[in-house]
């Protein structure tokens, strides 16, 4: 048996722990618990009254088409962005795990997009598909694509799926190479000798052995796309055209801040907590089933 | 089945060359181990018979064919690691099933090769088990079997045993040995436990800072060791090592003391003789000043220098003896146990 150590009781313990705690309750459970109110209240249009109406806020989302097509939209909207953006990483890092010369070059350009910040992304390719000015309308031309994204909903969607997707890779880029880093050489060798080429190895050894991080991965990006890319739909889109590209957290303030429908604004960021919260212990339910090595 | 032959074969990292000119051929069939202290480049040569380092400069041949710029998949090859690289996320059948099933043969076929490779290494029950749920010795036996079923023309073995409790790796050896006689695979085994290299091999290649130092039966090596390092590193106890002067018949002892033999050199030179050819004698010329005694049971090794000088030695005694420190005992060795190399280049001087 251990011998455990007393100490007298102290305040030291709690002075430690205080900066935490307040940083938590100022920053996270006081607006929470004001959303959580608000959510509950509907405000007179010149913001001079509010009435308390429990739940009638969510009710009226549920029956609101606009909001449940905004429900779908971001689901698959985060989907395609996860989707894309980790099957590219997967690629890069399938290729960055090979490369023996200037690996670290290359893997340090590799991780660049992810220190631009989501606003300067969505600007940057807002020039390059400005319909009359970008460089890639200009070569779509070519191919006889007539592009403007201000006009046609399913290229704006197109383009902030892109632009979202391309500043995430760097990220998922990093998780996968650390993944396939620490699966043992000796491991990939066997496969070689047993006549496994590239691809097939690839497919059956290196792929089932990062499960772990792709399901990591997918729960991180589904976050990510969920909320981060607030920015980049505020500088491509702002959420057109005619709400084509509206994601929940962009109706939120759309809703809220534009529309000054607080209540209802409030209303759906409450459900977006809950949404992000299952789907933290989703994966934390998860992960603890690893692979070993 | 296959020979291999390897032919002014060097390996080189950044300009510095690890291996330096090594031939060796090796017939159908035998078991051939190399040995040599860590880094000396045994691993590397292996590795570079299975394809998984390329080749500075030689030639690989196996069977009669170059094999260079093979790769692994092809060179009809299965080798055991020592860390066993089972596929973490695969049933033992699997594993064993995996190579077979890339290179396409037909399921009941696989089947059958995987039931006669888990019967013959009775891990029939283990089978629908992951590596991760066996013991250390089971997945050494997997990785065995994953080698076998490919039914290749050369097994590798990467010091297999070393992740092995003790016993096991006696038990497992002598499995290694009679699996080989009975499939009759041309096998190359890499380790650094002389006992092992020297139960196992039929013929063994010692690798020292890669250089070939001598490459033939045990028994060659044992009784006619062709370098210094050679003759230190097989036996244990090793050999020791007294430097004598030379002439006219006579060794000098570094304290005075003469050996009678009949050599036609001259000069300075290292005597080698192994602690347990070393027989006690009480008119032997050889004084041992003893300093500590380790009894084994079935012999006695007693440690100390040669008297008068710091030479230290060991002499192995038939089973148990009391030997005080500080007491002096005298041996004799014959003639045909003394091993006599040149000082300069540590090359045996033949008699």
């Amino acid at each position: 048996m251990l011998k455990r150590v007393h100490f007298p009781p102290s305040v030291l313990p709690y002075l430690l722990v205080a900066p935490q705690v307040i940083i938590t309750l100022v920053f996270f459970i006081w607006p929470a618990s004001q959303a959580l109110y608000q959510s509950f209240l509907i405000e007179d249009a010149f913001g001079l009254s509010s009435e308390f109406v429990w739940f009638e806020n969510f009710v009226y989302l549920w029956n609101d088409e606009i909001y449940l097509a905004t429900f779908w939209r971001t689901g698959w909207f985060s989907l395609a962005v996860a989707g894309l953006s980790m099957s590219f990483a997967l690629v890069l890092a399938g290729f960055a795990d090979r490369v023996v010369r200037g690996a670290m070059i290359y893997r340090t350009l590799l991780i660049w997009p992810y220190a631009v910040a989501p606003v300067l992304a969505g600007a940057l390719w807002v020039f390059m598909f400005n319909p009359t000015l970008g460089i890639f309308p200009y070569f779509l031309e070519f191919a006889g694509i007539d592009w403007n994204h201000y006009l046609k909903s399913g290229q704006a969607m197109l383009l902030v799926i892109l632009a979202a997707a391309w500043k995430q890779v760097a990220y998922n880029f990093l998780f996968y190479l650390a993944a396939m880093q620490s699966i043992p050489k000796t491991v990939i060798e066997a496969a070689a000798i047993d006549g496994a080429g590239p691809i097939k190895r690839f497919a059956t050894i290196i792929f089932p052995l990062i499960s772990p991080t792709t399901f990591f991965l997918l729960v991180i990006n589904a976050v990510y796309a969920f909320f981060d890319t607030f920015g980049i739909i505020h500088a491509i889109t702002q959420g057109g055209p005619a709400g084509s590209t509206t994601i929940l957290v962009y109706k939120v303030f759309n809703d809220g801040f534009v529309g000054l429908d607080l209540g209802g604004s409030a209303a759906q960021s409450v459900i977006l907590m809950f949404l992000v919260i299952s789907m933290t212990v989703v994966q934390f339910g998860y992960v603890e089933r690893k692979v070993e090595y | 089945m296959a020979n291999i032959n390897l032919v002014n074969l060097t390996k080189s990292y950044d300009n510095t060359e690890v291996l330096h000119h090594i031939e060796g051929s090796i017939a159908d069939g035998e078991f051939i181990v190399i040995v040599g202290p860590s880094g000396c480049g045994k691993s590397t040569l292996l590795r570079m018979i299975a394809g998984l380092e390329t080749v500075t400069s030689g030639e690989v041949f196996i069977g009669d064919k170059m094999v260079n710029d093979v790769e692994p998949a092809h060179r009809d090859i299965a080798m055991v690691f020592q860390n066993y690289a089972l596929y973490p996320h695969m049933s033992v059948e699997q594993n064993m099933a995996y190579g077979l099933k890339i290179r396409g043969l037909p399921k009941d076929e696989i089947a059958k090769r995987v039931r006669e490779a888990a019967e013959i290494l009775e891990i029939t029950e283990y089978l629908s088990r992951k590596p991760r749920q066996l013991s250390g010795g089971q997945r050494q036996r997997v990785a065995m079997g994953r080698a076998i079923v490919r039914d290749p023309q050369v097994f590798l073995f990467d010091e297999p045993l070393s992740n092995l409790d003790a016993k096991l790796r006696v038990q497992m050896r002598l499995e290694i040995r009679k699996l080989q006689k009975r499939l009759g695979v041309t096998s190359i085994y890499v380790t650094h436990d002389q006992v092992e290299a020297m139960t196992l091999g039929d013929r063994l290649m010692v690798l020292n800072a890669g250089y070939v130092e001598q490459f033939g039966t045990p028994v060659e090596l044992y009784q006619c060791p062709e370098t210094v390092f050679v003759a230190g590193f097989i036996g244990s106890p090793s050999m020791n090592f007294l430097s004598v002067t030379v002439a006219d018949g006579v060794l000098t002892l570094e304290n005075g003391a003469t050996v009678a033999f009949s050599n036609g050199h001259s000069g300075t030179a290292l005597l080698g003789v192994r602690p347990e050819s070393l027989i006690a004698n009480p008119d032997g010329a050889v004084r041992l000043k003893v300093e500590m005694v380790e009894q084994l049971g079935a012999n006695t090794l007693v440690h100390g220098h040669l008297e008068g000088t710091g030479t230290e030695m060991v002499a192995s005694l038939p089973g148990i003896e009391t030997v005080e420190s500080g007491t002096v005992l005298r041996f004799d060795a014959p003639q045909e146990a003394l091993h006599l190399f040149d000082a300069a280049t540590q090359k045996r001087l033949e008699t």
